[in-house]
């Protein structure tokens, strides 16, 4: 395996052990600790899964099972803007779909996936629960309603440029 | 805390909720469009206009999200909605002036419509889950109090444990999380189990695309949620609970952890809860993006802290759950309504709904319907009152095609049963299930093949993996049927389609495998005949799958505008203005349908 070094990822640094304080007796707690370091650095490194491990008692190949069955965590970092359309059952009636596409051909990546500069991500989610706006998007925690193929194009355009 | 003090707390707020209030919806849609910001102007304006007695609070879902974000003036209950967040210095001077904004009321059939509940979405709705929804600030424990809250929680501790189980079997209340199991008879289980520990616990993890109610509950009315947790506890012998949430959903995380919080230093969780003796705790755990949580052997794996696989049943969890424990669990919805029923007593609540559906049900409202939003109706309301008189009808004057309930699990409904009163039962009988309570409106222009392979797609994504009739099963469904939307169907394609499904169902270990075929097997059922377009006559009669449509300019209709290849946003459409009939490049079209929409003429057409 490649070792990386000097991104933030892959330090254990005072958060890491606070998040290993915090979940250190909790019964179960190594999902809950999971979520905080891929909250925190926005994906979960190897040292960062061989740290809990230890600390939490938790074999590797299990924390390794836990990080890839559920979609939440990652195991690499993610893009600068992550993208995420919705794919609940009432944006998909609204013509998600086309939306989810027009983002993969326009920015040359499939869902899962980064662009080469690092600037975005895509991924396809579960409801968000704005299905009112349907079909909606989240940029980065901003939700954009009411989304089709043109407001696609503005979006990636004022981002890119961001 | 004692009942004293819980009561002076309710005079106290009784009061305050009787002040001029605005009451600004917060939920997860209305933040989406920036209420959040509307609520900050408009404690700024009033900051400024120096008025008194009037304060500005956040509120749960009112259910209206078509039209958020939602706000409403208290006590007179005036119903603003689409309001913007410029609009705040507004709102504000109007009520200083004693007026009322015309631009901003709703309107129905060409009338303003002043009051909240003289809304038609509002006439037939009876609202017990989502009682406080819109009624108080869910981050303010002393609002919740003072609409009765904890006085159910008082009132079961006076009561036996059987004597609480007794009211709840009384009210014939069953599950909301889709199954409909007696919730009563549950409790009663678990009661009887015996162990020195056990768990109860609340099903959050609401993930059936397209339905938000537990969402809005949490959002809206948290503390219902945990009085009803500590009811349970005392009811069958629990001192530890666990409300396990999506973590998808920030606010409805954020709002639990405050009341917890406040539920912890009120005294109405810990130890010796109204000096009864009861000892109950309450953690949170938060889900991580993997539908097959929402299982309860799956959910109850996750809380350990492993995957979210499921178990095999029996044991059953009142037997040997959660950390080998017996574990009461239910979902958000089914806990709202328990204070109430506590309260009220279950003969009141058994007198709502049908015969063997008792209650209310919420249902989340979405897809082709012009009243996005969430709604909560006696059982046994009927689909078209529920579509026509409260969704408001199908948008655009397309025809009703199908209402879809039960999310992955559950199956379609054509017009043909829009008169089915909506009951665990009835919706059985016709093939389809209540399910958590998403129901999906679709026109004409939906593809019902389309629709069964994108619930099955969802299953195979969320397959966990480990029984080989849902990992496999599911996954063949699939290939066939993204061949049938190709136009690549084959003879016998839906021969093998059934009988796979049926193995699958019978098959499968858990409730995720085991209805994961219902959503093919209801479109076929009810729209056999576009299946059997799709195979022989390759072609989609609804014109949404791709390969087998194509869009065309009428070039007798064309006036050469040149609209249309403005509007494309793949530059698929070739001509020049006023000199011939404008084209489409069949290969560059990907059928978005712009055009179709944009086209003064109507000269294009799938």
């Amino acid at each position: 395996m490649k070792h990386c070094e000097g991104c933030e990822g892959c330090k254990i640094d005072k958060k890491l052990e606070d998040i290993k304080d915090k979940y250190k007796d909790v019964k179960g707690g190594i999902i809950g600790a999971l979520h905080e370091v891929q909250d925190t650095y926005g994906y979960i490194s190897t040292t960062a899964q061989k740290y809990l491990s230890k600390e939490l008692n938790v074999p590797m190949s299990e924390i390794y099972g836990i990080i890839t069955f559920y979609s939440r965590f990652s195991l690499t970092p993610k893009g600068k803007y992550n993208i995420q359309v919705c794919m609940g059952t009432a944006c998909y009636v609204k013509g998600s779909e086309k939306v989810l596409n027009r983002f993969k051909e326009k920015l040359g990546i499939d869902e899962g996936q980064t662009t080469e500069d690092g600037k975005f991500s895509l991924e396809a989610v579960r409801c968000i629960g704005a299905c009112g706006l349907a079909p909606a998007i989240v940029i980065n925690k901003e939700v954009y309603g009411k989304m089709d193929v043109k407001k696609v194009d503005e979006l990636i355009e004022e981002y890119t440029k961001k | 805390m004692d009942i004293k003090e819980l009561n002076k707390v309710k005079e106290k707020n009784l009061k305050l909720l009787a002040n001029k209030r605005i009451m600004v919806c917060s939920g997860t849609g209305c933040t989406s469009s920036k209420s959040d910001v509307l609520l900050a102007n408009l404690k700024k304006a009033i900051k400024i206009s120096g008025v008194k007695n009037l304060s500005v609070e956040k509120t749960g879902c009112f259910g209206f999200c078509a039209k958020g974000p939602i706000v409403v003036i208290d006590p007179d209950e005036i119903f603003y909605e689409m309001v913007k967040p410029e609009d705040a210095l507004d709102i504000v001077n109007s009520i200083i002036e004693g007026k009322i904004i015309d631009r901003l009321l709703a309107e129905e059939k060409e009338q303003l419509v002043k009051k909240w509940h003289e809304l038609n979405f509002y006439n037939k709705q009876e609202r017990i889950a989502l009682k406080n929804c819109g009624k108080i600030n869910p981050e303010k424990i002393e609002e919740y109090i003072a609409l009765d809250g904890y006085q159910a929680l008082y009132k079961a501790l006076n009561m036996s444990r059987d004597e609480v189980i007794n009211e709840i079997n009384l009210s014939g209340l069953r599950g909301r999380g889709g199954a409909g199991f007696p919730t009563g008879r549950k409790w009663q289980f678990t009661k009887e189990a015996e162990s020195d520990i056990k768990y109860v616990c609340c099903n959050a993890d609401e993930g059936d695309p397209g339905a938000f109610m537990d969402r809005s509950i949490l959002e809206g009315d948290p503390h219902s949620v945990i009085e009803a947790m500590t009811i349970a506890a005392y009811a069958v012998g629990a001192k530890q609970g666990y409300i396990y949430v999506r973590a998808e959903y920030p606010i409805a995380v954020e709002r639990l952890t405050i009341a917890i919080n406040q539920a912890k230093e009120k005294g109405l969780l810990g130890k010796n809860i109204f000096g009864k003796g009861l000892d109950f705790q309450l953690e949170l755990r938060l889900g991580a993006g993997a539908f097959v949580c929402g299982e309860e052997t799956a959910l109850m794996n996750s809380i350990e802290g492993k995957r979210g696989e499921p178990r095999p049943r029996p044991p059953f969890p009142a037997v040997k759950g959660l950390f080998e424990k017996p574990t009461l669990l239910n979902n958000v919805e089914t806990y709202a309504n328990i204070p109430k029923i506590i309260l009220n007593g279950g003969n009141w609540y058994s007198k709502i709904g049908t015969e063997h559906s008792k209650g209310t049900k919420v249902f989340a409202l979405g897809g082709n319907i012009n009243n996005v939003g969430l709604v909560e109706v006696p059982m046994g309301t009927t689909l078209r009152e529920i579509v026509y008189d409260i969704g408001g009808g199908i948008p655009g004057g397309k025809r009703f095609k199908a209402a879809q309930t039960g999310g992955p699990s559950g199956g379609c409904i054509p017009a043909e049963h829009l008169d089915t009163p909506i009951d665990y039962e009835s919706l059985n009988k016709i093939g389809s299930m209540m399910g958590s309570g998403g129901l999906i409106i679709m026109d004409e222009s939906k593809c019902m093949v389309n629709l069964a392979k994108f619930f099955l797609e969802f299953t195979v994504d969320e397959s966990c993996g480990k029984c080989p009739p849902c990992r496999i099963g599911t996954k063949r469904m699939l290939e066939i049927l993204t061949r049938i939307t190709e136009g690549k169907g084959k003879e016998g394609d839906i021969e093998k389609l059934e009988h796979l499904a049926e193995n699958i169902k019978k098959a499968s270990l858990c409730g995720l495998g085991q209805t994961a075929p219902n959503p093919v097997l209801s479109t076929l059922k009810y729209y056999r005949d576009e299946y059997e377009a799709h195979i022989k006559e390759k072609r989609c009669p609804a014109g949404e799958c791709k390969a087998l449509t194509q869009v065309h300019i009428d070039p007798e209709k064309c006036k050469q505008c040149g609209i249309c290849a403005k509007n494309c946003p793949v530059g698929a459409i070739d001509g020049e203005v006023r000199k011939g009939p404008f084209k489409i490049n069949q290969e560059k079209c990907i059928k978005c349908g712009i055009c179709i929409t944009k086209c003064p003429f109507k000269a294009i057409s799938k």
